[in-house]
């Protein structure tokens, strides 16, 4: 069934839309340049060039140079790929450290280490604050000689917290540990410097950032150790067999030129829409709450909790208006309890049931702000009614 | 995004019978804010001792919400007694069958029904009698054994969908297996492993120490080598090579090929060996 309705899309942290000019950018390769890049013929040459420009557009969003990134096929392949290897450099280690709020590429990783290398591992996880922040101090602690690696989110997925892994990769280092930091919520939407950090592995991918699903980086510090996940060909000298995507690749490299113009734009514009649809939500409807620090967060992102109510039967409301949202309720993941980044936090049973995020991009606009400011509270008060928690308790005084 | 009938969009969006009625004769609560779902529904009897008016009010999922709904429409002009025959998947039916993940909805529904029924006649929720198997969700054996027989259900997943038994912490797992047996009157398997306890640092360190001085010291020592326990730290067992080991560039080999597996056949499957450093 064709969607007709206009579509008023807020879950960029999920995907995002392919940029025009991104699409544009990757047609020629399914057409008249489709050529294989490692051919010895013009034909195929061309392409190479052409993915060596695309190598140096991602190097430039993050401050890294083109030799140290690795195309892959996503996000996870990333990360895998980053912590395994770093394990293998230190077979003697056994501890991880990372976070309660990791995303399940990362967490369910290290979750499952014993069955992929054979051999057990101790994996510390770090608590966060009820504002969803790290502690250092615990951080500094948690490490040890055993310690291999730590692997923490640049910024989280749910709240969009960030974390300060530029500082916790210079205290890793100083141990002689490896640092590894999930980007694929940040690049893009906040500066990256590889240049200036002490981060081993990073970790990004295309389809956050308005390039297509199918294809990730990641970037390996010149120097750190490293052994493939995926060996084959020669490709990614060495580092990834398999024949490049060239097409998706092409286009994350434009993709990545467009987010460094529009940096701005996303700290500015987009900052000021979120905390206006955020500020709207809270103050139009009693016994709401943000989940997350207000200002050490992306500026796309916000995580709200409305008290009584579960969030599948708001997000389907939603979707009645063409709202696109997600939610960290049980109802949403299948599974039969809420997410695991609020529970880390504290947020009460009451409220993380009934939790929306909201995450904007370029694309969005202040009337569609407005319009979700509009619809959202009388979808919050008609599941109240229905709820037999809301009139039990004292209600806050409308503001 | 869950695959819902039209019947449960519509019981969702228009929910019937919202509502609580002041002077019920029936009211059943089920559920709770921790385990994500909750229903509360008012029954009210005419003169001829039929359900004349339902009421309810719902926290949770739109599947929760559609089944609510849906048990308030069904339930009137039935006696209790008719009403009580009523099942989770008559319930499910009703609205043109529901995501098997969301089983659980329905049967939420039945409960509550089960609980103003008794509440009307003052006896004691009949399935709340069980011994608590999930702590979690708060889930007795009666309602698990009941849902095994009437919804013929196969595995603890599916145990799961219709009662959210198991989907917590999932401590309870082994106790709906062995539930599940008991139900499908299968025997029980002479395979099982024997409980055993877990062994203490000093019957491993005797056991490594044995273990070393009948095998693998003799075999070392033909090459000029020899071993030491240094250290038991849970399973990490550090060890010192000795001798022509000390220096051989095979060691780590020797440690991890001979060594570590001879220690995982005979004494523990998940002891791993570190050299001391």
């Amino acid at each position: 069934m064709a969607e007709t309705r206009p579509v008023v899309y807020m879950d960029n942290n999920a995907t995002t839309r392919v940029a025009p000019e991104v699409l544009a950018a990757m047609l020629p390769y399914f057409s008249e340049l489709y050529g294989n890049p490692s051919s010895m013929h013009g034909f195929g040459g061309q392409v190479g060039r052409l993915l060596a420009l695309a190598r140096e557009q991602v190097a430039n969003l993050i401050g890294a140079t083109s030799d140290e990134l690795i195309f892959t096929s996503c996000g996870t392949e990333s990360d895998s790929t980053a912590i395994l290897a770093a394990l293998q450099a230190f077979p003697a280690k056994r501890h991880i450290v990372t976070t309660r709020v990791e995303h399940p590429a990362v967490k369910n990783l290290c979750e499952h280490l014993g069955q992929l290398t054979g051999h057990r591992h101790r994996v510390t996880q770090l608590p966060v604050d009820r504002e969803g922040l790290l502690d250092l101090e615990q951080y500094e602690a948690a490490l040890s000689d055993d310690t291999a690696v730590v692997s923490v989110m640049w910024a989280n997925n749910e709240t969009g917290v960030i974390f300060p892994v530029e500082k916790m990769a210079r205290i890793a280092k100083n141990r002689g540990i490896l640092f590894h930091t999930d980007a694929v919520q940040a690049a893009g939407k906040i500066p990256i410097n590889l240049a200036e950090s002490a981060i081993d592995f990073l970790s990004l991918s295309g389809h956050k950032m308005h390039a297509p699903k199918g294809v990730g980086v990641l970037y390996v510090r010149k120097g750190s150790p490293f052994v493939p996940l995926v060996v084959g060909g020669h490709q990614e000298s060495g580092r990834r067999g398999g024949t490049e995507n060239v097409s998706s690749i092409i286009g994350l490299g434009r993709a990545c030129e467009l987010a460094e113009e529009r940096m701005a734009e996303e700290n500015g514009r987009i900052r000021q829409l979120r905390d206006k649809l955020e500020d709207g939500l809270l103050n139009k409807i009693p016994n709401s709450m943000r989940n997350g620090h207000r200002a050490q967060r992306l500026p796309n992102t916000t995580s709200i909790s409305f008290a009584y109510v579960e969030g599948e039967a708001i997000l389907l409301h939603l979707d009645l208006f063409g709202i696109c949202a997600s939610s960290g309720s049980a109802c949403t993941s299948g599974s039969l309890e809420p997410s695991h980044v609020l529970r880390a936090m504290g947020v009460p049973f009451t409220a993380a049931h009934g939790s929306v995020r909201l995450s904007l991009s370029v694309y969005n606009t202040e009337s569609e702000v407005d319009f979700v400011i509009e619809k959202m509270p009388g979808i919050i008060a008609k599941l109240r009614d229905i709820s037999p928690f809301w009139q039990s308790i004292p209600q806050e005084s409308e503001v | 995004m869950w695959d819902y009938t039209d019947k449960v969009r519509d019981h969702f969006m228009n929910p019937r019978n919202v509502g609580e009625i002041p002077d019920a004769d029936g009211i059943g609560e089920v559920g709770s804010l921790a385990c994500g779902d909750a229903l509360k529904l008012f029954l009210k009897l005419g003169p001829d001792k039929r359900i004349t008016d339902a009421k309810f009010k719902t926290f949770g999922c739109a599947s929760a919400i559609a089944s609510s709904s849906a048990l308030t429409e069904m339930v009137k002009g039935l006696t209790l007694d008719e009403a009580a025959q009523i099942s989770n998947e008559d319930l499910a039916d009703y609205l043109g069958g529901l995501p098997k993940e969301k089983m659980h909805c329905s049967v939420m529904g039945r409960e509550a029904l089960e609980a103003a029924i008794a509440n009307y006649r003052n006896v004691p929720i009949p399935m709340a009698q069980g011994e608590v198997v999930c702590e979690c969700f708060g889930v007795t054996d009666l309602e698990v054994r009941r849902a095994i027989l009437e919804s013929k259900l196969k595995s603890v997943e599916e145990i799961t969908n219709f009662t959210k038994a198991g989907g917590g912490c999932g401590r309870c797992h082994e106790r709906l297996e062995e539930i599940l047996r008991e139900e499908r009157l299968e025997p029980k398997t002479a395979t099982l492993p024997e409980q055993k306890r877990p062994l203490t640092n000093i019957q491993k360190i005797k056991m490594i120490e044995e273990l070393f001085e009948r095998e693998i010291r003799p075999a070392l020592r033909k090459d000029g080598g020899d071993i030491e326990l240094v250290d038991l730290d849970g399973d990490f067992v550090t060890v010192a090579l000795r001798g022509a080991c000390g220096t051989c560039k095979k060691s780590k080999i020797t440690l991890k090929e001979y060594v570590e597996k001879k220690l995982r056949e005979q004494v523990l499957g998940n002891l791993i060996v570190e050299e001391a450093r």
